[in-house]
């Protein structure tokens, strides 16, 4: 079996049922989904004990959760009994969680608390054999990981190299730390991997993305000509990599002396009334978000200023989460300048979403003809922004996970 | 072109005269007479499509849309480029909008609410958004404008596809 994958990937192409094979979608599931960290939520999502909010590991449903003690807990969403759902809010606060079938209560950790009429059952039956299904829970920077296997590397490590990129990545909470600030959401009929390598192409996005650079001053417009401003692509290990567009944007916090671009100008102008120069800047520089993509394999992807989050549907369905981020209890002109610039471009009636939905649509449509045909992943001159090297990092990764 | 001169006491906005209204922006939407319907608007108009459906402070969360007049005129020099592939062709759309109530009517302005079902084709697939619509509409010396309109679908917060039209 684990045969048959591995001549699916080669160093420089994929084979196209990689897009369209359900038997491989339904490996994958287990193979990579069950198989490894899978980003679940951000922190900020939720903020107290009793906060939850529901989530998938791969295709099963989970619920997020705080206990008391700030601990986080993943949980599988099905009752103990007969499988029933126990949460179907997608977030707030309890206390309890309740299977409205029979009535089986868990507490916020899942642990079984009430069973009613429990008479019926023989002196055998112990509560503390039906707790929740709990996965193994980590946390990076907030990013919160969970895995169904307790013998897989810490969270940490799976990170690696891409730790130093998300450190940067979050300074875009100026001082006041990250938090989601909305999430919108859209499926797209085709496979999670083409959704997987756009994160990491920045060859598309002249071409895709032309009506929304015709929406923009002459100043953003050229600093989104992201093929002519030196960046690159960076494996970092795992299938993860980083694709640097506007190199002048990796570290928010170096040059704060650049002048304010004009569009942020009017935002920099009201700020000033409530604080110092050095702290306009700082928020401004902020506001426009980071030059650069975190694709983390398989599933969550930093992107400039926003949490990408795919969910596999199936083999021919994806659901995409797009989160946006504010700074935490940052001023409020900053953070609806921030939502301003999430609506512009992301979401289904974005100024870029839609066209990148209808590009990934018809790559599933065209991966119709030709089954022998191969995926091509071989463009790469070095130091290229436009190299294919983030994907060629996460199909070298999917190899190994599909055909260890 | 959208300057408002706005005399008082208007007359009421009667609530027949706000349906031939939003009908009139119906067919400009499905017709995609987009330089049309961008006349409708007041210059301090919104159009808004918010993801939380109790939300009030629309500014203050993440919307699907929320456009003020310069996004509007942008948002339609995008979908009539022809640079967008999920505009050129968009998906073919036919809406109805009924169930009007009159929330608000004075001094020349009136707040309406109804219910609109549209019906997507693109490719292969046929597929309906609905939504409660809330108009806010203003008497001008030109005839009635458009000040707010707020689209509330029913699945706001839930997933949806990639939209290349107004809705």
């Amino acid at each position: 079996m684990s045969d048959d994958y591995q001549h699916l990937v080669r160093e420089d192409r994929v084979h196209t049922s990689l897009y369209v094979d359900p038997k491989i979608f339904e490996a994958e599931m287990t193979q990579i989904f069950s198989n490894t960290w899978v980003w679940v939520a951000h922190a900020s999502e939720i903020p107290d004990a009793g906060s939850f909010k529901m989530s998938h590991v791969g295709l099963q449903p989970v619920i997020v959760t705080r206990g008391n003690d700030g601990r986080v807990h993943v949980l599988l969403n099905r009752c103990r009994h007969r499988a029933g759902s126990v949460c179907e809010e997608r977030r707030g606060k309890a206390s309890v969680f309740v299977c409205r079938y029979h009535g089986w209560s868990y507490d916020i950790t899942g642990k079984l608390r009430g069973v009613p009429h429990g008479a019926g059952y023989d002196e055998s039956f112990d509560k503390n054999d039906y707790p929740l299904v709990s996965l193994r829970v980590e946390e990076y920077a907030g990013l919160i990981f969970a895995t169904f296997r307790n013998d897989i590397q810490p969270l940490d490590e799976y990170l690696g190299r891409a730790k130093p990129w998300i450190d940067l990545f979050m300074k875009q909470g100026a001082g006041f730390g990250v938090k989601v600030a909305g999430t919108q959401r859209f499926r797209f009929r085709g496979n999670w991997k083409i959704q997987l390598e756009n994160t990491t192409d920045a060859y598309h996005f002249p071409i895709v993305h032309r009506s929304f650079l015709t929406s923009l001053d002459d100043e953003t417009e050229d600093q989104f000509d992201i093929l002519r401003q030196g960046g690159w692509v960076e494996e970092l290990g795992n299938g993860h990599s980083v694709m640097v567009m506007m190199p002048n944007l990796v570290d928010l916090e170096a040059n704060l002396d650049a002048p304010i671009p004009e569009r942020f100008a009017p935002l920099a102008d009201e700020l000033a009334k409530e604080h110092p120069p050095e702290a306009v800047r700082r928020i401004v520089r902020a506001v426009g978000g980071t030059g650069f993509n975190i694709n983390l394999f398989p599933n969550v992807a930093c992107s400039m200023a926003f949490f990408r989050v795919l969910r596999p549907v199936s083999v021919d369905e994806t659901e995409i989460s797009h989160i946006a981020i504010a700074m935490d209890g940052g001023p409020e002109a900053a953070n609806r300048a921030r939502l301003r610039l999430h609506e512009h471009f992301q979401g289904p009636m974005g100024f870029g979403s839609p066209d990148d939905a209808e590009g990934w649509e018809r790559v599933q449509r065209g991966a119709a003809a030709g089954p022998d045909l191969w995926i091509m992943l071989n463009r790469g001159k070095p130091r290229d922004v436009s190299a294919e090297t983030g994907m060629r990092a996460a199909y070298q990764m999917w190899k190994r996970m599909m055909a260890p | 072109m959208n300057a408002v001169t706005k005399v008082t006491p208007q007359r009421d906005i009667g609530l027949q005269e706000a349906i031939e209204f939003i009908w009139t922006e119906a067919d400009l939407l499905d017709a995609q007479d987009y330089d049309a319907w961008l006349a409708l608007w007041t210059k301090d108009g919104h159009y808004i499509i918010p993801i939380e459906r109790a939300a009030v402070d629309h500014a203050a969360h993440l919307n699907i849309v929320y456009d003020d007049q310069a996004m509007r005129a942008a948002r339609v020099k995008r979908l009539a480029s022809g640079l967008s592939m999920s505009a050129s062709p968009s998906a073919r759309t036919v809406r109805t909008v009924s169930r009007f109530r009159r929330l608000e009517s004075a001094d020349g302005t009136a707040s309406i609410r109804c219910a609109q079902h549209l019906v997507e084709y693109k490719y292969d697939r046929t597929r309906t958004l609905a939504a409660d619509v809330t108009y806010r509409l203003l008497r001008t010396s030109d005839g009635l404008a458009l000040d707010q309109k707020i689209v509330c679908l029913i699945n706001s917060d839930e997933a949806l596809h990639g939209i290349g039209y107004l809705l």
